[in-house]
């Protein structure tokens, strides 16, 4: 790729690539490494009127498509007059669901649709690991959900996986499960945001597991989705596929149900708040104006990696790895391949909480239920 | 691919940008750079014409960049954003 392109990639364009919406926070799952912290429906949530608002900006904005996401997007009773909009619009959808409202009726409904993409979330190839991280059950309804979008004839949907220290060895798995059903892989890195802050720790994957990630990623070439999140595994070789560089407020970014607009999906945090669409001037002006977003559209600084050869292959990681994890933003990412992140571990004494937390009460996390 | 009648697959979309354009296909969901305003212009007006050669004569593409034209063209019609008048990929 050219190297004008990236600066003018890194410098931010007019409108974004594509973004994420949370549409809801309202979830009937309790992931441990939920990145918006989601269970409980926030009573601030956009209407149905607020958010075709958004999709009309959107459409005015030629961004292609949207990551739809929650919570549970499809707990939403307005969740299909969203999508039919969108794409109405020419804005195409991919949106990840647990699949628990996945009937039959709703996949014959899906499947009749065009430019929608569905992706299931699945962390484990068999119920005792993926239901440690995901719930009692959610294997099966997962399962379930595949097999009616299979039924349905619904084509090719998405497996979505977060890659942990407990399903690193499943991943051929995951290929054969995904084959099996002419579905596509999708693998995504585990990020301490959310719920995530507290499981992190435990279930990110070790430095040598980071390595059998890279391999078999790099193995597996563009066959394999990633949302370009492993592009701090850069500094092994080989760049993956992707566009290597950190899109936050450049050419993607979040957002949440109540309107906030974020960097990205995984730091919602005051100090990566960027407005609100609700404020005058809506999505476009935050994604224009917003002084956050201008200051990331500068070149970011190396900082301790700055005498690092390896800085232009993993340009320093992911950011919100290392706001979550207490590391200074111009340091290496806590998954630093080179060690340097585990060193940096070792000195953080507390680390910033995320903004919100919709964690319904009771739901604790099953992962500590279990121990 | 000089000699060839193309124009855009009926299924993409392109976005004007500072460095040239974003091509979304929605098909086969697959986003393409067009790196160069240059680019863009051709491939927008690759349907006013019989073939290649003739759109980038009316471009006023000096015949030295032809050859590099040549191979974006070639990954564009690889990506499907560009398809044959016929529909042929």
């Amino acid at each position: 790729m050219s190297t004008s392109l990236v600066e003018q990639l890194h410098g931010g364009l007019d409108a974004p690539i594509c973004l994420t919406w949370e549409l809801t926070y309202a979830c009937n799952l309790s992931c441990v490494h939920c990145l918006s912290s989601s269970g409980r429906r926030d009573p601030r949530e956009l209407s149905t009127d607020e958010a075709v608002a958004v999709l009309d900006e959107l459409r005015d904005l030629q961004v292609f498509y949207i990551n739809i996401g929650g919570g549970e997007p499809m707990i939403r009773r307005d969740f299909f007059p969203i999508v039919d909009h969108a794409i109405a619009n020419g804005i195409g959808v991919k949106f990840s669901t647990n699949g628990a409202f996945i009937d039959d009726e709703a996949a014959r409904r899906l499947a009749a649709m065009d430019y929608l993409d569905i992706q299931i979330s699945l962390d484990g190839t068999d119920a005792p690991t993926n239901d440690a991280v995901r719930g009692d059950g959610s294997y099966d309804t997962a399962r379930r959900a595949m097999d009616r979008l299979a039924g349905a004839g619904f084509g090719p949907f998405k497996i979505s996986v977060v890659v942990t220290r407990h399903n690193v060895d499943q991943l051929d798995e995951f290929q054969a499960l995904a084959d099996s059903y002419g579905a596509q892989l999708r693998v995504t890195r585990l990020r301490p945001s959310g719920r995530g802050a507290d499981s992190w720790h435990e279930l990110h994957p070790t430095n040598a597991q980071q390595r059998q990630i890279y391999q078999w990623l790099l193995a597996k070439g563009d066959r394999v989705l990633t949302g370009d999140s492993f592009f701090h595994l850069n500094a092994l070789g080989e760049p993956l596929p992707g566009l290597n560089m950190c899109g936050a407020g450049r050419v993607v970014c979040l957002i949440d149900p109540i309107g906030d607009v974020y960097a990205c999906p995984f730091v919602i945090h005051d100090q990566f708040r960027a407005g609100s669409v609700r404020e005058p001037g809506g999505f476009t002006a935050v994604w224009r104006e917003s002084e956050l977003f201008r200051s990331l559209r500068e070149p970011q600084s190396a900082g301790a990696c700055a005498s690092c050869g390896s800085y232009d292959a993993c340009q320093g990681g992911c950011m919100a790895a290392k706001f979550f994890t207490g590391l200074p933003l111009d340091g290496p990412d806590p998954e630093c391949v080179g060690g340097e992140g585990e060193l940096a571990l070792a000195g953080v004494t507390s680390a910033p909480r995320p903004a919100m937390d919709h964690t319904r009460p009771g739901a604790a996390p099953v992962l500590f239920r279990r121990k | 691919m000089l000699d060839r009648a193309l124009r855009l697959h009926p299924q993409v979309a392109v976005r004007p940008e500072p460095f040239g354009a974003l091509a979304y296909h929605y098909g086969n969901r697959r986003l393409v750079f067009l790196k160069h305003p240059d680019m863009v212009r051709v491939v927008r007006s690759l349907d006013e014409h019989d073939t290649v050669a003739d759109t980038l004569t009316a471009c006023g593409i000096d015949q030295a960049r032809w050859p590099s034209f040549d191979r974006a063209l070639t990954d564009l019609v690889e990506s499907e954003v560009l398809v044959g008048t016929d529909g042929a990929p």
